[in-house]
């Protein structure tokens, strides 16, 4: 009796027009969904298909199916999980120092408008240079390992840090500063009272490009120094024409970073909901 | 109720920039006595906040001098309240985290402070919002918790910058009238800002007329109405709100060229 009326109620409170505009959402999602799997299932079909029927050369281009075993006996060998920790773990130690000593020095520039003037070309002409060029300088000051990569990492990210975050934090509204002027707050409650929490969605959003940024640096590092690791395993497929691991890699690296993309943007999320 | 506790002797201001220099005011004076309301009206961009500014300590006096209770033997800085235009609520903190942030800059957020601030916002109507959020609240309700976050430091002196202006007009008529009794109920002086001049004659003991840039004391008007009870709202119904409406707009000299 009651779920009767609850339903009943239901369809009173929206109109009929409304109830069309909701299924109209839902078939659309539906529609944008299944759309983007059958793309995904088709290209993956037809590069089968043309590998099969020799319509492409699959010692070249490798084949989905022919890269899956290669996927299952990485898997069984257990190297599989080992390059990807070690690629991960790069990225994550790169991404986490990159925002933090970026994010550290950018509050440096802020407390001194001096330092900030001063230093601004250098910081342009840093942000603006290719960091893959300073990677044999980095070979040969950390030598050819985990260092170099990590560094190679945190390079690539740490200027578009200081110059993101500096920013944001510039952009906090002067009145809402002199506010905390009136109180008689000094620059350390400046900081920590307004500027940081205001600017803290400029400061999330930094860390969300850092994160495609951290990637960028680690598959570089690897690609230049490293034994182990994807962007190891692409470049020595790709050295012993065995194209069906740089496939296969280069797959995993895209689910991999995809992830870790979608985990930060998540944490965004729920920060900035927690505090509103 | 006449014993001076501020005294501004000839203030100028010069405001810089590579450009140019502006004097934004020039040689003003004025005596605000303790306990009264005195609202300053004048030409947009004659040097309102820049002596609101000055007096809260906060740009310094290009000449002239600022003494606080002149006739003291200690000549002490009072603590001064500042309100803004724009009600500057925290969005990321709540009604309470926000009416109590200036004690925590004083390092006065005492479990004493923060129940008496407590009581203000109950007492004032925002009892049931402690634990909401700035976007959850009226515009007016939002001015009145930025007022006690001012009042929760105790300020001896209240400097309002054109206070009200953010809000639409019925709204602004209700928020003056209820921000009008409080700073009364509670005893503050007060020195307000407004470009509107029944909200300055409704609100003050006395209301300052300024010149254009470089702003100076044009007129002083000893606000006197015969009303029953003085609250902003019944003021403006006292026979003699019309003349001194009509004499401060003449002084105000506006045109619309
Ligand atoms: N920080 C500053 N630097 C340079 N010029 C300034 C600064 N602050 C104010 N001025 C100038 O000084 C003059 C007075 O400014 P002020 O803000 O005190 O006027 P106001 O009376 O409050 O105006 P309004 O009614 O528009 O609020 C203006 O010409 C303004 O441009
Ligand atoms: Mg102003």
């Amino acid at each position: 009796m009651s779920l009767k009326n609850d339903t009943q109620n239901y369809s009173q409170t929206f109109s009929r027009e409304h109830l069309n505009y909701l299924k109209d959402i839902k078939r659309q999602k539906i529609l944008i969904l299944s759309s983007r799997i059958i793309l995904l299932v088709a290209f993956f079909l037809i590069w089968e298909v043309a590998a099969k029927f020799k319509w492409i050369d699959p010692f070249i281009t490798s084949q989905p199916s022919r890269m899956w075993d290669t996927f299952l006996s990485l898997h069984q060998n257990g190297s599989l999980y080992k390059h990807i920790g070690i690629t991960i773990s790069e990225t994550i130690i790169g991404f986490v120092s990159g925002t933090l000593l970026g994010s550290l020095m950018a509050i440096l520039l802020w407390w001194s408008d001096f330092l900030s003037k001063v230093l601004d070309p250098y910081l342009v002409v840093l942000n603006s240079l290719p960091k893959v060029a300073l990677g044999p300088i980095i070979i040969v000051f950390f030598g050819a390992g985990y260092s170099a990569i990590i560094t190679m990492a945190l390079l690539v990210s740490l200027f578009t840090t200081i110059i993101g975050v500096f920013s944001g934090l510039r952009q906090v509204d002067k009145e809402k500063i002199t506010l905390l002027k009136t109180f008689g707050a000094n620059k350390k409650q400046i900081l920590t009272k307004v500027v940081i929490p205001a600017s803290f969605p400029t400061i999330m959003n930094a860390l969300r490009i850092n994160v495609g940024l951290s990637w960028v640096g680690v598959i570089m590092g690897e690609f230049l120094v490293s034994k182990a690791g994807l962007g190891y395993l692409i470049v020595y497929g790709s050295q012993v024409f065995q194209l069906d691991t740089v496939m296969t890699s280069v797959i995993i690296l895209a689910i991999a970073a995809a992830l870790m993309y979608i985990g930060v943007s998540y944490l965004e999320k729920m920060v900035l909901e927690k505090r509103i | 109720m006449t014993t001076p506790i501020v005294k501004i002797n000839n203030l100028s201001k010069i405001f810089h920039s590579p450009k140019e220099e502006t004097l934004a005011v020039k040689d003003f004076s004025l005596e605000v006595r303790a306990g009264e309301f005195v609202v300053l009206v004048g030409p947009s961009g004659c040097g309102k906040s820049t002596i609101l500014s000055a007096l809260a300590g906060l740009i310094k006096p290009s000449a002239g001098e600022i003494i606080y209770n002149p006739n003291k033997a200690i000549k002490k800085k009072p603590s001064i309240g500042y309100m803004l235009q724009q009600d500057h609520l925290f969005q990321w903190r709540t009604i309470l985290q926000n009416a109590i942030l200036g004690l925590e800059i004083q390092n006065k957020n005492t479990k004493e402070n923060i129940l008496k601030t407590r009581k203000l916002l109950e007492v004032y109507g925002l009892g049931d919002f402690i634990n909401h959020y700035p976007n959850q609240l009226s515009g007016g309700m939002r001015q009145r918790a930025a007022l006690i976050r001012t009042l929760a430091v105790d300020p001896e002196i209240l400097l309002l910058d054109e206070p009200f202006s953010a809000l639409d007009y019925q709204t602004r008529l209700a928020v003056a009238d209820d921000i009008g009794s409080i700073i009364k109920n509670e005893k503050r002086t007060a020195v307000m800002v407004t470009h509107d001049i029944s909200e300055a004659i409704s609100m003050a003991d006395r209301v300052v007329v300024l010149s254009k840039r470089p702003g100076m004391v044009k007129k002083i008007h000893e606000i006197k109405l015969s009303c029953s009870k003085q609250t902003p709202i019944i003021r403006r119904e006292a026979p003699e709100f019309r003349e001194y409406f009509n004499e401060i707009w003449k002084e105000l000299d506006v045109h619309v060229s």
